[in-house]
């Protein structure tokens, strides 16, 4: 009977909770911070400096939100999340969004009841051998023991991949980059694969680097975004208008640095209805006119963004490709601000 | 008659033992090299030594401590002509975030005292060989060293002037008057200090208000919660009988810790506000997140055992069964599935903005993990006492606590300690099992900081240095615990 009366308590809590998380946005305002889930650590991507200080890729989609909801892109709780929590943080109410290297997939759009808002890194799957084997194409890799994160997508990406080829292959089943990498240069494995960005990442802390080749096939989609629970569309649209006016920002160059000059007005309608000093794009959201301006002020236009954490001047050194604005070949394309 | 005799008669002169037998060397053919097996063996793991040292000490000892940059140390161990090396630049740069986490810099000087005063709390249950004057001259100097070191201003001074004053007196009682002397003034008696364990008991309530700040009248708030308890135990027990005394005294106890004590507390700070920076629990990270939830989770779940281990053979049925029921399960259950429960499904069925602290819900589940290990181990000491024993505390008459606590429970838990430093050393370990759930923890923090770039490839430096942490831990706790079976030995070995 007591235990009865328990479950039922938790289970009108859990109905509670489902219906009470309606407006994010109020919750966030209310708090006065924004609470972003993101990776325990991704270089690049994610990573708390030595003053406990977070910086990174996903990072700067946090702190361009909360500044565009809050006007300051320091009201930020970041929550490290790991593979396994990342999905019942979001939508247990933990985190008010996640940016955090997730792939864009249908079972968790569908079925995982998330919005993903939109995609802040193009990223496919890719191989990394040492020179010395010889190997110039993924699809000379019959028989070769390859070492691969255990409960990713990569891992069925992978087997997929050598099924369609009619090639086999012996796995390395390890749990983390740092142990891949120790293992790969250990000569555990010939191969070494995971998403490029990441492929990069590792053979840049080599010591010799250039002995070792990342192969041209990508293997698979991996579109990486933001995500946002079901249910509550209004904090959806902010989160993906965000990230739309970084892309837009830059395609219409719109930079940190001549964004003020920008804020006098200019020729180009877009622009300011962009920064607000036309329209009422903000309100309709329930934001600020000049969002965007807290927004691209943080960190810069996504071009600024890609540069600092990532870009090619950055031991990453990943290149912009697919990544890079429609106009400049690359599929980056941000729907009108009207 | 000849003079002939053959029997000596006087001594020979003493000699030293052979060479071969006695000092150095007679030690090494003793014990190194007794035959040929053992000559090999010997000659084997000293070659094997060597090999590991040699590996070992040219890594270790690198130039790198300043490096900025695993690049930069490799430049370092390249400009030493070394052919590789440590790069110990990350080390340098992140000891005190693996140390700390992200708890505030200014602010950290509160873990430290924490961390001290909790010594100073632990000396007078742990060790028995200073003198209570010891104990408080202790206290008041380790709080002195704290305001001067954080303190400022008028208020400051003034503590500082009570504590200076204190510690003069005191430790002048103690060189003027020998601890005999003092032995018989308070046989003539002579007023003595308080108990230190008064301050003991109140540091379970200071810990948590110096980590993680907020107003001062919750941790007092949460103190009157045992006072209520008690009140409630003394009210009923006359009239319904201890029993129902203790159930009523438990269950007010803790009605007034989950509904009154944070509108109390939040009521009178609105009346009168004292109180720390609050620091959320986020914040706490590395080293310090695995000493609290380890100290607490011990402290706590050590006299929850002992409960569960006389629940487990108590004659009432309900108890019984509860007691056996809650530690086969989780006994039967991985840390790792409780502490799943605790991040998920806690926050699944929890309705949303109830902030139930995850480092709670973590030390809960620790503390309920540890406590039913515990159970067993004390279970294990209690079947080792002579049915005698139990007979003969019933035959002096005492009751069932008295006869516990005064003849039963000192036996059993010192055949019990060294199963129960096991499991406490054990427990400490499993604390890294956090990094798993997102928090980030010693082990949490090195993959953190490999996210950065400039350390990205660093293992072994990190995995090393929070070895050490953890080995400088668990290697004292060990040394403990053989400490105290030492003192506790009461056979003529």
């Amino acid at each position: 009977m007591k235990r009865t009366v328990i479950l039922g308590a938790l289970t009108a809590a859990g109905f509670a909770a489902g219906a009470a998380s309606a407006a994010t946005l109020d919750d966030v305002k209310a708090r006065g911070t924004l609470n972003c889930g993101v990776a325990t650590g991704v270089p690049g991507f994610a990573a708390p400096d030595s003053s406990g200080e977070w910086a990174g890729f996903d990072v700067a989609v946090c702190r361009a939100v909360a500044a565009a909801t809050l006007g300051d892109p320091s009201a930020v709780e970041f929550v490290p999340t790991t593979g396994k929590t990342r999905f019942t943080a979001l939508a247990s109410g933990e985190v008010d969004m996640l940016a955090r290297n997730t792939t864009w997939t249908f079972s968790r759009d569908v079925d995982l009841k998330f919005e993903f808002v939109g995609v802040n890194y193009y990223d496919g799957q890719g191989f990394m051998v040492p020179k010395e084997l010889g190997v110039s194409s993924a699809k000379e890799l019959d028989g070769a023991t390859v070492c691969i994160q255990t409960g990713t997508t990569t891992e069925l990406n992978l087997a997929d991949y050598f099924r369609v080829n009619g090639m086999s292959y012996e796995p390395v089943p390890i749990e983390t980059n740092a142990e891949a990498q120790q293992q790969y240069l250990a000569g555990a494995c010939d191969v070494y694969t995971t998403d490029a960005s990441g492929l990069a990442a590792t053979r840049a802390t080599f010591e010799v680097p250039t002995d070792h080749a990342i192969l041209p096939e990508i293997i698979s989609k991996e579109p990486l975004g933001p995500l946002v629970r079901h249910g509550d569309n209004e904090w959806g649209d902010i989160v993906r208008w965000t990230l739309n006016a970084l892309i837009a920002a830059e395609e219409y160059g719109v930079t940190s640095a001549n964004i003020d000059e920008m804020l006098g007005g200019t020729d180009n309608p877009e622009i300011n209805r962009l920064l607000g000093t036309e329209g009422n794009l903000g309100e309709m959201f329930g934001l600020e006119s000049d969002w965007a301006v807290h927004a691209i002020k943080v960190g810069g236009n996504y071009g600024e963004i890609f540069a600092r954490h990532i870009g090619e001047d950055t031991p990453i050194g990943l290149a912009r490709g697919l990544n890079a604005q429609y106009r400049d070949g690359g599929i980056l394309y941000a729907p009108p601000f009207r | 008659m000849t003079d002939l005799s053959y029997v000596r008669t006087e001594m020979l002169p003493e000699r030293d033992p052979p060479i071969s037998t006695s000092g150095v060397i007679g030690w090494i053919r003793a014990n190194l090299f007794d035959g040929i097996s053992n000559s090999v063996l010997t000659i084997a793991s000293l070659a094997f030594i060597y090999w590991v040292l040699s590996h070992f000490i040219p890594w270790f000892w690198s130039p790198t401590w300043n490096g900025s940059s695993l690049g930069n140390c490799r430049e370092m161990i390249g400009a030493a002509g070394k052919e590789g090396g440590a790069c110990w630049g990350v080390i340098n740069e992140r000891w005190p975030q693996i140390l700390f986490g992200f708890y505030p810099e200014e602010l950290r000087w509160r873990p430290i005292l924490a961390f001290v005063l909790m010594f100073v709390a632990l000396i007078p249950i742990l060790f028995n060989m200073i003198s209570r004057r010891w104990n408080w001259f202790l206290l008041a100097l380790v709080l002195f060293a704290a305001v001067s070191f954080v303190g400022s201003g008028v208020i400051a001074v003034l503590v500082q002037i009570v504590l200076a004053v204190t510690m003069a007196y005191v430790g002048w009682q103690i060189v003027t008057t020998k601890g005999a002397d003092r032995a018989d003034q308070i046989k003539a008696g002579a007023k003595r200090l308080p108990n230190p364990l008064l301050f003991s008991a109140a540091f379970v309530f200071i810990m948590p208000w110096l980590l993680w700040g907020g107003t001062i009248w919750t941790p007092l708030a949460a103190a009157f919660g045992f006072g209520v308890g008690w009140g409630a135990f003394r009210l009923v027990s006359p009239k319904f009988g201890d029993l129902a005394g203790l159930i009523l005294g438990v269950v007010t106890t803790f009605v007034w810790w989950l509904v009154l004590t944070g509108p109390v507390a939040s009521g009178l700070n609105g009346v009168l506000p004292v109180g720390l920076e609050p620091v959320q629990s986020r914040n706490f990270g590395g080293l310090l997140l695995s000493v609290t939830i380890g100290v607490v989770a011990i402290s706590v779940s050590l006299p929850l055992g002992i409960v569960l281990a006389l629940g487990r053979q108590s004659d009432l049925m309900l108890v019984k069964w509860m007691s056996v029921g809650f530690i086969e399960f989780i006994r039967g259950v991985p840390l790792i599935t409780l502490l799943f429960v605790a991040s998920f499904l806690l926050n699944v069925f929890m309705p949303p903005g109830t902030n139930f602290d995850i480092i709670l819900r973590v030390i809960i589940m620790a503390t309920l993990f540890s406590a039913a290990y515990i159970a067993e181990v004390v279970r294990g000491g209690l079947a080792a006492l002579p049915k005698g024993q139990y007979e003969a505390a019933d035959a002096l008459g005492l009751d069932y606590w008295k006869a516990q606590r005064l003849i039963i429970m000192p036996q059993a838990l010192k055949i019990s300690i060294p199963g129960i430093v096991s499991t406490f050393i054990g427990l400490f370990k499993d604390t890294t099992l956090v990094s798993i759930i997102g928090l980030l923890d010693p082990i949490g923090l090195s993959n953190s900081i490999r996210a950065d770039t400039a350390w990205n490839g660093v293992v072994w430096e990190l995995y090393g240095f929070i070895a050490f942490l953890f080995f400088i831990l668990t290697f004292s706790m060990s040394r403990y615990s053989m400490y105290l079976e030492r003192r506790l030995r009461t056979d003529h070995r």
